[in-house]
């Protein structure tokens, strides 16, 4: 359905773009109907730039990200739309992500009059209805501002304006990051509910533990490049990058302790990031960056 | 050592009053690092920005606290400033954020220290020694703040709020704007810190009970402006009494868990407003033990040693 | 400026709304006074005229008159009603300052705001345009289009005014939509594959209203002020009068030296009434916007 086809990403800077900083290097997956692929990286992974280029936000560079098999780049307008209504996002701050001085029920008027004027009131309204039922909030909600309601609420209600579209694809980026332990789960267990009916979902978050939780796939981000991929448990059940190995090391767990030597291996984080390399195929549904 | 009794702390807004902490008791031993979690409006935060009083908007309404015997003047912003940095130390969330973008972080240091009626130069070496041991060379104060990585800031931050050996100090939220990788090195330079004694306790504000885990002798968690339930972090983390501590752990994804297999339930609902408070236990209406009694504050009782619940349950399910 | 922030966790935000900005502008000294004020010589400018029993540039009074019960005002050294050339000339103040400062407003927003929006090329390409005409010495260029334009109207006059003040409402605007558009909800909007200028005056604009009104305010002023200049040192319109050319006339005619204060005090009282209260308001609308200047 999505396929990432060796895509790089490099931002100007400067007056006139003078300077160049490549972000991403040679990215290359696919998302297939009803599947939930996690992107798991650290700050300056890349991570959320590659949501943003499969959003259509930021430019592509190098290589080409095509949906259903047409290249996105090219569309514009209607087109550009079209790919709107199978495609959208939820980012990592529900309270940027409404304009404070609107209520939040506006959102929905402008869904409804970008994307589906051709509907009359009593489909819109079912529409409207089930979306919301779907992530647990009423209709009455619409009609508070964002100020007023709760982080956890807010991120319900910018997937409910995904549902209302009827999408295929989800990006969502750190969406949990913000809001509370007990909301976290809500929210996670509703993108759980949302796959087995087949909607698809990419996952960025630098979390493992929740990566974990819900996806099928993994992908392990180092500097813009792709280190480790494939199956959640095989990935996370036997590592084979030592990148993907520190990390999961570095993760805090409730039961088991660090050692008195890994909590006082104080001093700076190494920079272990290598250039080149490629993706060899350790097992099925595994593959792992080696450098020869 | 620390010793708070009946802390009241209130904010003033144009609503009225929120009673952000509502009377709050607890000790921290000499060389404990003791975890303070919750969810956001809790209290945890102001709890930690009291101890030092650190936010002017905050009225101070009643309850006493004791630093190493002595009751420290948190009602009084002027009365405090001697304690502050000396005695009671605070690395604030955002710290490393708020560092000022147009100085080198050498003369950031020497300013502050300055303004604090020290020094600079003859705290220098010490300075060094302690940037050194977690991992950041004397060159680091030659530059600006954008040179360095969010970790390091953090780092810098952390030595500079315990340069001068204090007797508290209150940590809130160091870990959370970090990687992983960055977050355990943070985390093992707490303990570090408490070992060699340039603190004598820590207080650990944070939302990620798993970090706690790692580094806190024990834990404490609140919940809407009062206590939940303190105890070491082992019978936190194994035998929880209070219903919303296991509700709280029990929604915590770990690596290992996937949705599948088993779906890990939430807490339905939300904290209740602190404008004004309902009576009785304010977890009364989410909780699954709620009963009768409820409607009647259950007291921060002592129900096993260093364990300390307020649940009107809390005996029944004491070992589990 | 101000910018809207999330709300605390501590504690739960007052119920915004119209009510509370209306509420506190009310109470807001400054803006009470300033607002009063300009509101007399606005309406001095609107109905005054029809009190003018006299046209204002004919010389069919007995000169030098001081204030009477014919002549308010008393007359010029020429024998012209002082009264109503105030009044008229209130009234092509105003007209100057609307006209020229709606076009400095419109340029300003437009150049801001899609500089601000898009970026790249084309903020490098605007921000260029706004420094050349920043640095253009407006007075040269005016003397030499005087010399061409024997007779010049108010219409050239505010235009003049318009195209050339601009730049520092552009920057300011700019400046403003660059922190907006990082915002989350506008790349909401995009994946509502909205255009560019509906995003731009949809969301960004509503978003800084507070800041667009006051940067009017300080336009509409500055132009009234630009223009009384203009006219003091005899380049501004040629076919009627106006506070400042009542100001070049008296100076010019030694009004001082004659002891003929009432030909001279009314416009300069005025303009600088007028200038002062707007600047005033503008001080008291920030505090009533921005809650954090505002005393509790």
């Amino acid at each position: 359905m999505l396929k990432v086809e060796n895509v790089s990403k490099v931002f100007r800077s400067g007056a006139f773009g003078g300077k160049k900083k490549r972000v991403i290097q040679d990215v290359d997956f696919e998302v297939k109907p009803g599947e939930v692929v996690s992107l798991i990286g650290e700050s300056g992974s890349g991570k959320t730039t590659v949501g943003r280029m499969i959003l259509r936000l930021t430019s592509v560079s190098e290589g080409r990200i095509t949906f259903d098999g047409e290249d996105i780049s090219a569309l514009k307008g209607a087109s550009l739309k079209a790919y709107y209504r199978r495609v959208q996002g939820v980012f990592q701050d529900p309270f940027s992500s409404f304009n404070p001085i609107f209520k939040v029920g506006r959102v929905f008027r402008t869904i409804r009059r970008e994307f589906l004027g051709d509907l009359d009131k009593a489909a819109w309204e079912e529409r409207l209805s089930g979306a919301l039922n779907a992530v647990g909030l009423e209709v009455a909600a619409l009609d508070k501002f964002p100020h007023q309601m709760s982080g956890g609420q807010l991120q319900r209600l910018l997937i409910a304006r995904a549902l209302v579209l009827d999408i295929r694809l989800l990006v969502a980026d750190e969406i949990i990051s913000m809001l509370d332990a007990s909301t976290r789960i809500d929210v996670l267990n509703l993108l759980g509910d949302l796959k087995r009916q087949g909607l698809s979902i990419i996952f960025v978050t630098h979390d493992l533990a929740l990566g974990n939780y819900i996806s099928d796939r993994i992908i392990i981000l180092q500097k813009g490049v792709i280190v480790e991929m494939g199956a959640t448990d095989k990935v996370f059940g036997d590592p084979q990058h030592p990148y993907t190995r520190s990390l999961l090391d570095a993760v805090p767990h409730l039961h088991e302790l660090w050692s008195e030597e890994e909590l006082k291996d104080l001093g700076l984080v190494a920079d272990t990031a290598r250039f080149g390399g490629h993706l060899i195929e350790h097992r099925e549904n595994h593959l792992v960056r080696v450098y020869s | 050592m620390l010793a708070v009794s009946d802390l009241k702390i209130h904010y003033r807004t144009l609503a009225g009053s929120v009673k952000a902490l509502d009377g709050v008791s607890f000790s921290v031993a000499d060389g404990e690092i003791m975890g303070l979690a919750g969810e956001s409006g809790c209290g945890k935060s102001t709890l930690g920005k009291a101890l030092i009083r650190l936010e002017e908007r905050m009225q101070y309404v009643g309850g006493e606290v004791r630093l190493d015997d002595k009751v420290l003047p948190i009602a009084d912003d002027k009365a405090m400033n001697p304690y502050r940095f000396r005695e009671v130390s605070i690395v604030p969330q955002y710290a490393m954020s708020a560092l000022n973008p147009t100085r080198r972080i050498g003369r950031m240091i020497d300013e502050l220290l300055d303004a604090r009626g020290l020094k600079g130069a003859t705290l220098r070496p010490e300075l060094e020694r302690r940037l050194a041991i977690l991992g950041l060379a004397p060159d680091v104060l030659g530059m600006y703040p954008i040179e360095l990585s969010g970790g390091m800031k953090q780092r810098v931050v952390m030595v500079l709020s315990t340069l001068l050996d204090p007797s508290l100090l209150i940590a809130d939220e160091v870990t959370s704007a970090l990687d992983v990788a960055s977050q355990k090195k943070v985390a093992g330079a707490l303990v570090e810190f408490r070992d060699r004694g340039y603190v004598k306790s820590m207080i650990v504000v944070t939302h990620d009970l798993a970090i706690l885990a790692q580094v806190a002798d024990s834990i404490m968690i609140m919940y809407a402006g009062k206590l939940a339930e303190k105890a070491p972090t082992r019978t936190i983390v194994e035998a929880p009494a209070h219903p919303y501590t296991r509700l709280l752990l029990g929604s915590l994804p770990e690596v290992g868990i996937r949705f599948e297999e088993k779906r890990l339930p939430g807490i339905k609902g939300r904290p209740p407003s602190l404008l004004s408070p309902p009576v009785g236990c304010r977890f009364r209406d989410r909780c699954p033990l709620a009963f009768g009694k409820c409607v009647e504050e259950p007291p921060f009782i002592e129900i096993a040693p260093g364990h300390q619940v307020a649940c009107w349950k809390a005996d029944a399910h004491a070992q589990g | 400026m101000t910018s809207t922030t999330s709300s605390s966790p501590a504690a739960p935000a007052a119920k915004r709304g119209r009510n509370e900005i209306l509420y506190f502008a009310f109470r807001n000294t400054k803006l009470v006074i300033g607002a009063v004020v300009f509101l007399i010589f606005l309406l001095g400018a609107i109905f005054g005229p029809m009190f003018a029993t006299h046209e204002p540039l004919t010389f069919d009074a007995p000169p030098g008159l001081p204030p009477s019960a014919d002549y308010w005002f008393g007359t010029t050294l020429f024998g012209q009603d002082v009264f109503s050339q105030f009044v008229h000339g209130l009234r092509s103040s105003f007209i100057v300052g609307a006209l020229g400062g709606v076009t400095a407003a419109v340029i300003g927003m437009l150049v801001g705001f899609f500089a601000g929006y898009r970026g790249g090329i084309i903020d490098e390409v605007l921000n260029m345009l706004t420094n050349v005409v920043l640095v253009i010495p407006t007075f040269a260029v005016l003397l030499v289009v005087a010399a061409y334009l024997s007779v010049r109207g108010l219409g050239t006059e505010a235009m003049f005014i318009g195209l050339t003040s601009w730049p520092w409402a552009a920057r300011a605007i700019r400046a403003q939509t660059f922190s907006l558009t990082s915002r989350d909800f506008v790349g909401m909007a995009r994946l509502n594959g909205e255009s560019t200028f509906r995003i731009i005056f949809g969301e960004i604009a509503p978003n800084m209203s507070s800041y667009l009104v006051m940067t009017f305010i300080l336009l509409f002023g500055g132009a009234i002020l630009t223009a009384a200049t203009l006219d003091f040192i005899g380049l501004g319109p040629t076919d009627s009068i106006s506070l400042g050319l009542m100001m070049n006339y008296s100076v010019m005619n030694a009004a001082l030296q004659l002891g003929m204060w009432w030909w001279f005090v009314p416009p300069g009282l005025a303009i600088t009434a007028i200038v002062g209260s707007l600047y005033v308001m503008n001080v008291g609308l920030d505090e009533v916007f921005n809650p954090k200047l505002r005393a509790l």
